[in-house]
C-alpha cells in the first residue's frame, strides 16, 4: 500500500526564530500590525510504500527523528493518508 | 602523521585546509571523497568548511549520512582525532559526535569577517600551545553559527572543560558585544568528553600562512602537531 505523509517541522517555541522575526517586522510594511509572532518552519511531503499504516507510520517517524528534524532545535508532527 | 580532508559536494575550504596542512605544516594530506568507505590510513580526519549538499534541510544534516561519515563515526568511536571547521562543526553536531546545534545567526545575516577568539582551556589538542587570554584574530563565514544547547549540556561542557574557544574582543575579554552570532556563552568551539573530536566555527585555515596576511590560526595547527608528533 502506498501512503502519503504531510510533515510539519517547526523551530522550538523557546528558541529565537530570526526568519519569523524578520517576517513579523515586515508585516508593518503591509500595514498589518495586527499580525504578530510569525514562526517559520518547513513542510515536507513524502510517499511511503508499506504493508500497513503502522509500518508506514514507523518509517516516517524514523525519517523525522533521524534526518528531517533536529530535536535540539525543532519539533515535528505529521499526518498519514493512504494514497 | 597523515591527515585526511573529507570532500563533500559543496565543500569549499577543503583546498585551503590541504594547503595549510600540506604546504605550511609540511604534513601528508589525503583528500577523501564523500562516497568512499575508506579513510586510507589517515591518523587525523578534518571535515572542512563549505556548504555540503547545498546545506539543504539543515546545515550538515545530509552530509552526516554520507558513506564516508560512517567510517568517520567508527574512527571517532575508537578514539581517532576528528576536527570539524564551520560546516564540519555543523556536520559533527548533526552526527551527535559533538553536543548541541548551530542555529541561524541571531541577526539572520550571513557573517563574513574577522573576529577574535580566545582559548578557554589548555587541556586540548587544539589549544595546548596557545597562551591564556590570547586574542586570536580568525575569520568567520557562516549563516548558522549560533551555538545552542540546553542548560544541562552547557553545564556539562563547562564542568568537563570542553569549551575550546570563546568569542572575545581584541583584548581577549569575553563580552556580549564581541559575540557575532548569538552563541550561548560566546562559545566558538568545543570538544567531546573523550577529547578526540573537535568543532569550531572560525576558520584557522584561512589565517595560517603569511600570504593570507594573518597567521593567528597557525598556532592551532602547531598545537596539534606538537602533541600528536611528541
Amino acid at each position: 500500500m502506498k501512503f502519503t505523509a504531510s510533515i510539519n517541522v517547526m523551530p522550538h517555541k523557546a528558541l529565537l526564530d530570526p526568519q519569523g522575526k524578520a517576517v513579523t517586522h515586515s508585516m508593518k510594511n503591509l500595514n498589518l500590525e495586527q499580525i504578530q509572532n510569525v514562526r517559520i518552519g518547513r513542510h515536507i511531503t513524502l510517499e511511503v510504500e508499506a504493508g500497513d499504516e503502522n509500518t508506514a507510520r514507523e518509517a516516517v517517524d524514523t525519517a523525522c527523528k533521524k534526518l528531517l528534524s533536529n530535536p535540539i532545535m525543532e519539533s515535528y508532527d505529521f499526518k498519514l493518508e493512504q494514497a | 602523521m597523515k591527515f585526511g580532508v573529507v570532500v563533500f559536494p559543496g565543500s569549499n575550504c577543503d583546498r585551503d585546509m590541504e594547503h595549510v596542512l600540506g604546504n605550511v605544516m609540511d604534513q601528508k594530506v589525503e583528500m577523501l571523497w564523500h562516497k568512499e568507505h575508506d579513510l586510507k590510513g589517515c591518523d587525523f580526519i578534518v571535515l572542512p568548511g563549505g556548504f555540503s549538499y547545498g546545506d539543504y534541510l539543515r546545515s550538515g544534516a545530509i552530509a552526516r549520512f554520507s558513506p564516508i561519515m560512517q567510517e568517520v563515526l567508527d574512527f571517532a568511536d575508537k578514539g581517532g582525532f576528528v576536527l570539524g571547521i564551520c560546516n564540519g562543526f555543523q556536520i559533527l553536531t548533526e552526527a551527535h559526535l559533538l553536543p548541541g546545534a548551530l542555529l541561524h545567526n541571531n541577526n539572520r545575516q550571513f557573517i563574513c569577517k574577522n573576529v577574535y577568539i580566545t582559548p578557554s582551556t589548555k587541556n586540548s589538542l587544539l589549544t595546548s600551545g596557545i597562551s591564556e587570554n590570547k586574542a586570536m584574530k580568525i575569520p568567520i563565514a557562516h549563516g548558522e553559527g549560533n551555538y545552542f544547547a540546553n542548560d544541562d549540556v552547557i553545564r556539562e561542557l563547562n564542568g568537563n572543560d570542553q569549551v575550546l574557544f570563546r568569542y572575545c574582543n581584541s583584548n581577549g575579554e569575553i563580552t556580549a558585544d564581541s559575540n557575532p552570532n548569538g552563541s550561548l556563552e560566546n562559545i566558538a568551539g568545543i570538544c567531546n568528553k573523550q577529547r578526540n573530536v573537535f568543532g569550531m566555527m572560525p576558520h584557522p585555515e584561512r589565517a595560517a600562512d603569511f600570504i593570507q596576511g594573518n597567521e593567528d590560526g597557525k598556532v592551532i595547527f602547531e598545537s596539534i602537531l606538537n602533541i600528536v608528533n611528541a
